[in-house]
C-alpha cells in the first residue's frame, strides 16, 4: 500500500513589467478612446477636399443650429447609458417640453422655461424611481414613459388640434434664434455634462454602477439615488431641449421628436460609449452627434434625389460598423 | 447533520477568546442567517482581537460567506449578536459598516473594468479640489500607494487591461487605504501568483503591527498557517472550533471541517455504492432502449444491440459491455497535462471503462476546473482523448460529440431548464441525434422519456410536469437522464448528489454504479468523504490545482485520503500517529514521475490570459444559501 505524493510545482513569476499592458493593448484602448473622433475629423476632411466650395459658413451655421437642441437628449442618454440602462422616453419628453414651453409662454417667458423642466424632470424622476427601487427593467419603463408622454401631450393639444404660439415680442423666441445663442446654450451644457461626468464622484458612481453594479453597492456607493438622478437628469435635459426648440418653432409641435430617442442613442454608441454601460464619455457623444449630423447634411445635399431613405440607411449602417468595431476591439483585447 | 462527539461545545469561542478586559475587535455571538427556509448559518461565534489575523474555516457550504457578508452589512442577521469594539451594532448597508471601519475584500475583484486604475482606487473617496475631482493629485497618490504594494501600472489605464493579480492588489490597496481597524479578506489569494502572496503577508503583518484585526479565508493551507494566528472553523453553519492556529493540527483541522471522525473508523457503509467493482450490476433492460436511440456512434446501448461481431461496430473500440469490462486496454478519457495558469498545473488522469475514478481535495483545490478543463469550457492547455481518440478542437460541443457528458455542480445554473417539462429537459441534448430532417418524432421521444422515467424512478406527475416542481432528487435524475440519451462514454459527476435528500442520493448512486457497469467511465467529483471513498475504484486528490496524490484500490479509506487532503504526505505526518503514518511510512513510490515533474510553464502565456474569467475557487463558490 502506498501514497504516491507529488510536490507542487511553484506558479511562474511574473515580472512588474508583465502587469502592465502590452503596446498592442495600449493601441486598442487609444483607437476605441479617440476614434470616434478621428471617424468625424476623416468625414469632414473628405466632404471639404471632395468639393471645397460648398463647404462654406451656412452649411456649418445650418448644421448647428437646427439639430443643437436635439444633441441634448444624447447628453442626457449618455450619462444613462454609461449605468447601463436606456431611456426610450426622450423623444416623446421633447416634443412635450416643447408644448408646455409654447403654452407657458403665454404666462410669461419664465414660466416657458420652468414649467417644461419641473413636468420632464418630474417625469424622468418617477421613471428613475421604478428602475431604482422598483427593480424594473429600464428598457420597460421608459416605454412606457414614452407612450404616456405621447398621451399626455395629446390631451394637452386636443389630438392636435389645438397650437400654443409663443408670443411674438417674448424675449423667450431669442433662445432658440440664430445659430450662437442656442450652439452656446448647448456647449454650455455639454461642458457642464463633462464636468460631471469626468470630474464628479457622481460621474464615477454612474460609471462604477454600469461597470459591476454588485461592487458599485458592496463599495458602499448610492447607487440608487445616482440611478434616479440619472433619468431625472435625462428627462430636464429632454426638456429643456424641447422648450428651446418650441423658443426656435415659435409655437409648440405635436408631431415632432417621434424617433428621437433612437438616433440620441445612435449618437452615443458612434460615440464609444458601450451599450451595456460602465464606460462612457461626454466627448465621444459630441462627436457621434456631430458625425451624424455632418452625414446627414452631406446626404441632403448630395443625394436628395433619394430622400431621407438614403440617410437613415447611412446611419445604420454607421451604427453597425462601430459596434462591429467595438466588439473586434473587444475581442482582440480579451485574447 | 448528527453532531459528533469530536463537535466542541458552539461557545466555544468564548472560552478560548479573549482575556476579560480586551474587547474583541469584532465579534459575532450566535448569529443566524436563513434564505427562504434553508439555514445557512444556525449559530456562528467568532472572535477577533486587535493586532490578531484570524482564519475562517469551513469547507462549501458551511457558511463562511455568508457570515462575511453579516459582518459587512450586505445581509442582516434574523438573529444573534454583530459588535465592533465591544458596541453592538447593526449594519444596514455595507456603507455603514464601511463607515464603521470594517473593509472587505470580496472573492471576486470588486472592480469597474473600464474604470482607471486610480479611479477604482478612489472610488466614491476622491481628493478634491474647488469641489471637483483633483485628477493630477489622484493619479500621483494611486501611484505611490500601489508602489508600496509592489504594483507599477500606469494608474491612468483602464484596470482590466492588468492582470488578475495587480487587479487583486487595487483591490487590496483600496479596502486598506481607509484605515480600516478590521479587514475582512475573502480568500484574497486564489488569484495571486507566489511573489504577490508575500506582498499580500507583508501587508497583512503591517495591518496586524498596527493593531488592525484581519479576518483571512483561504483554502490554502499552507498560507493560513504561515499568516494566521488564531483560527476559527464553521461548518454547517455553526462554529466547530476556534482557538490558536498553532494548537490545530493540518489532519484535525480538516476533520474538523469536513465532520469527519478521524478516530472512530467507518466500518458500516452509508452509501449506496456496490462495495467492490465485480459487484456492480448493469441495469437489466438496455437492449429495449437500443431501438429508441439513434444509431450508436460509439454508444454503449447501440453496440450491445448490434453485438460483438457485427462489422459496423467492431472498430468503435474495446469490448466494454457489462462487467467484463476491467482489463479493456484503453482509457475510457485519458487526460494529460491539463494547465490553466492560476487553476490547473499539469492535472494527467486515465479513466478505465466502467471505472469510477474519484478526484479528492478541499473547495479551490481544482476538482470543478478539471471537469469543467476536460469538457473544454474554458481553455486550458494538455490534452483530452476519449477512447484513445483525442479530441483537437477542445470545447465543450465537441467534447459531447466525442461522448463526454458532464453533470455539472450547480445545478440550477448549469443544469435544468426550470420552465421546460421533464420531456423536454430529458431529450433536450439528443435532440439533434433523434431529428430526421429536422423533425422528431414525439413518439419516439415519449418512448425515450418513458423509459428513463422508469429506470431511474423519476417521480413526476407525467412527462409533461415542469422540472421547477420537482424535488432536487428528481431534478438530478433528469439531468442524469439527458445525458444518458446520448450515450456517453465518460460521465463527469460534479456532486452528483449534494442538495437532495437521502433516498434519491442513494438512487443516484445506484445509477453511478450501473452506469459503471455497463461500460462507462465514469469521474467523480464529491465532497462527501464517503460518497467518495466508497463510490471510487480509485481517487486522485488535487491540491492547489495539481496532482498530490493517486490512491488505488485499497490504498482508497479515509485516513489516507485525509493524509493526502492535509498534504502532510512528503513531510511525514506529524498529528497522525496510526493508520496513516503507517499507510504514508511504506510509501515507497514517493514521488511519481508524472505528477511531480515541474510544470513545463510555455512561455508567453503568462500575462496574456489576464482576461480571463474569475479564478479558481470562485467557480466553486458557496451559492447564495451560504
Amino acid at each position: 500500500m502506498s501514497v504516491r505524493t507529488a510536490q507542487v510545482p511553484a506558479a511562474p513569476r511574473l515580472s512588474p513589467e508583465g502587469l502592465l499592458e502590452t503596446p498592442r493593448e495600449r493601441w486598442i484602448r487609444r483607437a476605441e478612446r479617440r476614434g470616434p473622433l478621428v471617424v468625424l475629423v476623416a468625414v469632414c476632411a473628405a466632404a471639404t477636399i471632395a468639393s471645397p466650395s460648398d463647404a462654406s459658413w451656412s452649411d456649418v451655421s445650418s448644421i448647428l443650429g437646427n439639430n443643437a437642441f436635439v444633441w441634448l437628449l444624447a447628453l442626457g442618454m449618455t450619462f444613462v447609458i454609461t449605468t447601463g440602462g436606456i431611456d426610450l422616453s426622450v423623444g416623446s419628453l421633447y416634443a412635450l417640453g416643447g408644448v408646455l414651453a409654447a403654452r407657458g409662454s403665454a404666462s410669461g417667458p419664465w414660466l416657458a422655461i420652468l414649467l417644461p423642466l419641473v413636468v420632464c424632470a418630474a417625469w424622468g424622476a418617477v421613471q428613475g424611481i421604478l428602475v431604482a427601487y422598483g427593480g424594473m427593467a429600464p428598457f420597460i419603463v421608459t416605454l412606457a414613459g414614452l407612450l404616456g408622454a405621447r398621451g399626455l401631450l395629446q390631451a394637452l393639444t386636443n389630438q392636435g388640434s389645438t397650437t400654443y404660439l409663443v408670443p411674438a415680442h417674448s424675449w423667450f423666441r431669442h433662445l432658440g434664434a440664430g445659430t450662437w445663442v442656442p450652439v452656446g446654450i448647448v456647449a454650455a451644457l455639454f461642458a457642464i455634462g463633462w464636468v460631471l461626468m469626468e470630474r464628479t464622484g457622481y460621474g464615477a458612481t454612474l460609471t462604477a454602477i454600469g461597470g459591476n453594479q454588485d461592487s458599485a453597492v458592496l463599495l458602499g456607493l448610492p447607487v440608487a439615488r445616482a440611478k434616479v438622478l440619472v433619468y431625472l437628469l435625462s428627462g430636464t435635459l429632454a426638456g429643456a431641449a424641447g422648450a428651446l426648440g418650441g423658443a426656435r418653432l415659435g409655437s409648440g409641435v405635436t408631431t415632432i421628436g417621434v424617433g428621437y430617442e433612437l438616433t440620441a442613442i445612435a449618437a452615443v454608441v458612434i460615440g464609444g460609449t458601450l451599450l451595456t454601460g460602465g464606460y462612457g464619455t461626454v466627448g465621444g457623444t459630441v462627436c457621434g452627434v456631430l458625425l451624424l449630423a455632418v452625414i446627414h447634411h452631406l446626404i441632403d445635399r448630395y443625394l436628395s434625389q433619394y430622400g431621407s431613405a438614403m440617410t437613415d440607411a447611412v446611419n445604420g449602417a454607421f451604427l453597425a460598423v462601430v459596434v462591429l468595431a467595438q466588439a473586434l476591439l473587444e475581442r482582440s483585447r480579451r485574447r | 447533520m448528527p453532531t459528533s462527539p469530536d463537535e466542541p461545545d458552539p461557545s466555544a469561542p468564548s472560552a478560548v477568546g479573549a482575556p476579560a478586559g480586551a474587547p474583541a475587535a469584532l465579534e459575532a455571538r450566535r448569529v443566524v442567517k436563513s434564505f427562504g427556509g434553508v439555514h445557512a448559518l444556525r449559530a456562528a461565534d467568532l472572535l477577533v482581537r486587535p493586532g490578531e489575523v484570524h482564519a475562517l474555516m469551513g469547507e462549501n457550504g458551511a457558511g463562511k460567506s455568508t457570515l462575511i457578508k453579516l459582518l459587512t452589512g450586505v445581509y442582516r442577521p434574523d438573529d444573534g449578536v454583530i459588535a465592533l469594539h465591544g458596541t453592538e451594532r447593526d449594519f444596514r448597508t455595507p456603507l455603514e459598516a464601511q463607515t464603521a471601519g470594517i473593509s472587505t475584500i470580496y472573492q471576486e475583484v470588486n472592480l469597474v473594468p473600464m474604470m482607471s486604475v486610480a479611479r477604482n482606487l478612489f472610488l466614491g473617496r476622491e481628493p478634491r479640489r474647488y469641489g471637483l475631482v483633483d485628477l493630477r493629485m489622484m493619479n500621483r497618490l494611486a501611484a505611490e500607494i500601489l508602489e508600496r504594494y509592489g504594483v507599477r501600472v500606469d494608474v491612468t489605464a483602464p484596470v482590466h487591461s492588468l492582470g488578475l493579480g495587480a487587479q487583486q492588489m487595487v483591490a487590496l490597496a483600496r479596502a486598506v487605504r481607509t484605515d480600516a481597524r478590521v479587514v475582512i479578506m475573502d480568500e484574497p489569494t486564489s488569484s495571486l501568483e507566489p511573489r504577490e502572496v508575500q506582498t499580500l503577508f507583508d501587508v497583512i503583518r503591517t495591518l496586524r503591527d498596527q493593531g488592525s484585526a484581519v479576518v483571512f479565508v483561504s483554502h490554502r493551507l499552507d498560507e493560513l498557517y504561515e499568516i494566521c494566528d488564531r483560527v476559527t472553523v464553521l461548518r454547517d453553519g455553526r462554529t466547530v472550533h476556534s482557538g490558536a492556529m498553532a494548537a490545530l493540527p493540518r489532519m484535525e483541522l480538516i476533520s474538523l471541517m469536513l465532520g469527519r471522525d478521524l478516530v472512530a473508523a467507518h466500518d458500516g457503509r452509508v452509501t449506496a455504492f456496490a462495495p467492490d467493482r465485480s459487484q456492480r450490476q448493469p441495469a437489466p433492460d438496455d437492449a429495449a432502449l437500443a431501438e429508441l436511440l439513434p444509431a450508436g456512434r460509439r454508444g454503449r446501448w447501440g453496440r450491445r444491440a448490434a453485438g460483438p461481431g457485427d462489422p459496423g461496430s467492431g472498430t468503435t473500440g474495446s469490448e466494454t459491455t457489462g462487467s467484463s469490462t476491467r482489463d479493456s486496454g484503453r482509457a475510457a478519457l485519458s487526460v494529460s497535462g491539463l494547465t490553466d495558469r492560476h487553476r490547473l498545473r499539469d492535472v494527467s488522469l486515465d479513466v478505465a471503462p466502467g471505472e469510477v475514478v474519484g478526484l479528492g481535495g478541499l473547495l479551490g483545490a481544482g476538482r470543478s476546473e478539471t471537469a469543467q478543463a476536460v469538457l473544454g469550457a474554458h481553455p486550458a492547455a494538455g490534452t483530452v482523448s476519449v477512447d484513445g481518440k483525442r479530441i483537437r478542437r477542445r470545447n465543450p460541443q465537441a467534447a459531447v460529440r466525442a461522448g463526454i457528458a458532464m453533470l455539472a455542480e450547480d445545478r440550477k445554473a448549469e443544469g435544468v431548464i426550470p420552465g421546460l417539462s421533464v420531456r423536454e429537459n430529458i431529450v433536450l441534448a439528443a435532440l439533434p441525434r433523434l431529428s430526421r430532417a429536422g423533425i422528431v418524432s414525439t413518439a419516439r421521444q415519449d418512448r425515450i422519456v418513458e423509459f428513463f422515467m422508469n429506470r431511474l424512478r423519476i417521480k413526476a406527475s407525467g412527462p409533461e410536469q415542469k422540472v421547477q416542481d420537482l424535488s432536487g432528487g428528481n431534478q438530478q435524475k433528469v439531468l442524469l437522464a439527458r445525458w444518458m440519451c446520448l450515450n456517453p462514454r465518460v460521465l463527469l459527476l460534479d456532486e452528483p448528489t449534494r442538495g437532495i435528500d437521502v433516498g434519491a442520493k442513494a438512487e443516484v448512486q445506484g445509477i453511478i454504479d450501473q452506469l459503471a457497469a455497463e461500460g462507462v467511465g465514469v469521474l467523480l467529483i464529491s465532497s462527501e468523504l464517503d460518497e467518495l471513498i466508497e463510490g471510487s475504484d480509485r481517487v486522485v486528490v488535487l491540491r492547489t490545482g495539481s496532482v498530490v496524490a493517486r490512491l488505488d484500490g485499497d490504498e482508497v479509506t479515509a485516513p489516507n485520503l485525509l493524509a493526502a487532503l492535509a498534504g502532510e504526505g512528503a513531510e511525514g505526518a506529524e498529528g497522525a500517529e496510526d493508520a496513516e503514518a503507517a499507510a504514508l511510512g511504506d510509501g515507497s513510490e514517493l514521488g511519481e514521475p508524472e505528477a511531480s515533474e515541474p510544470e513545463a510553464s510555455e512561455p508567453g502565456r503568462g500575462q496574456s490570459e489576464s482576461g480571463g474569467p474569475e479564478p479558481g475557487g470562485a467557480d466553486e463558490g458557496e451559492g447564495n444559501a451560504s
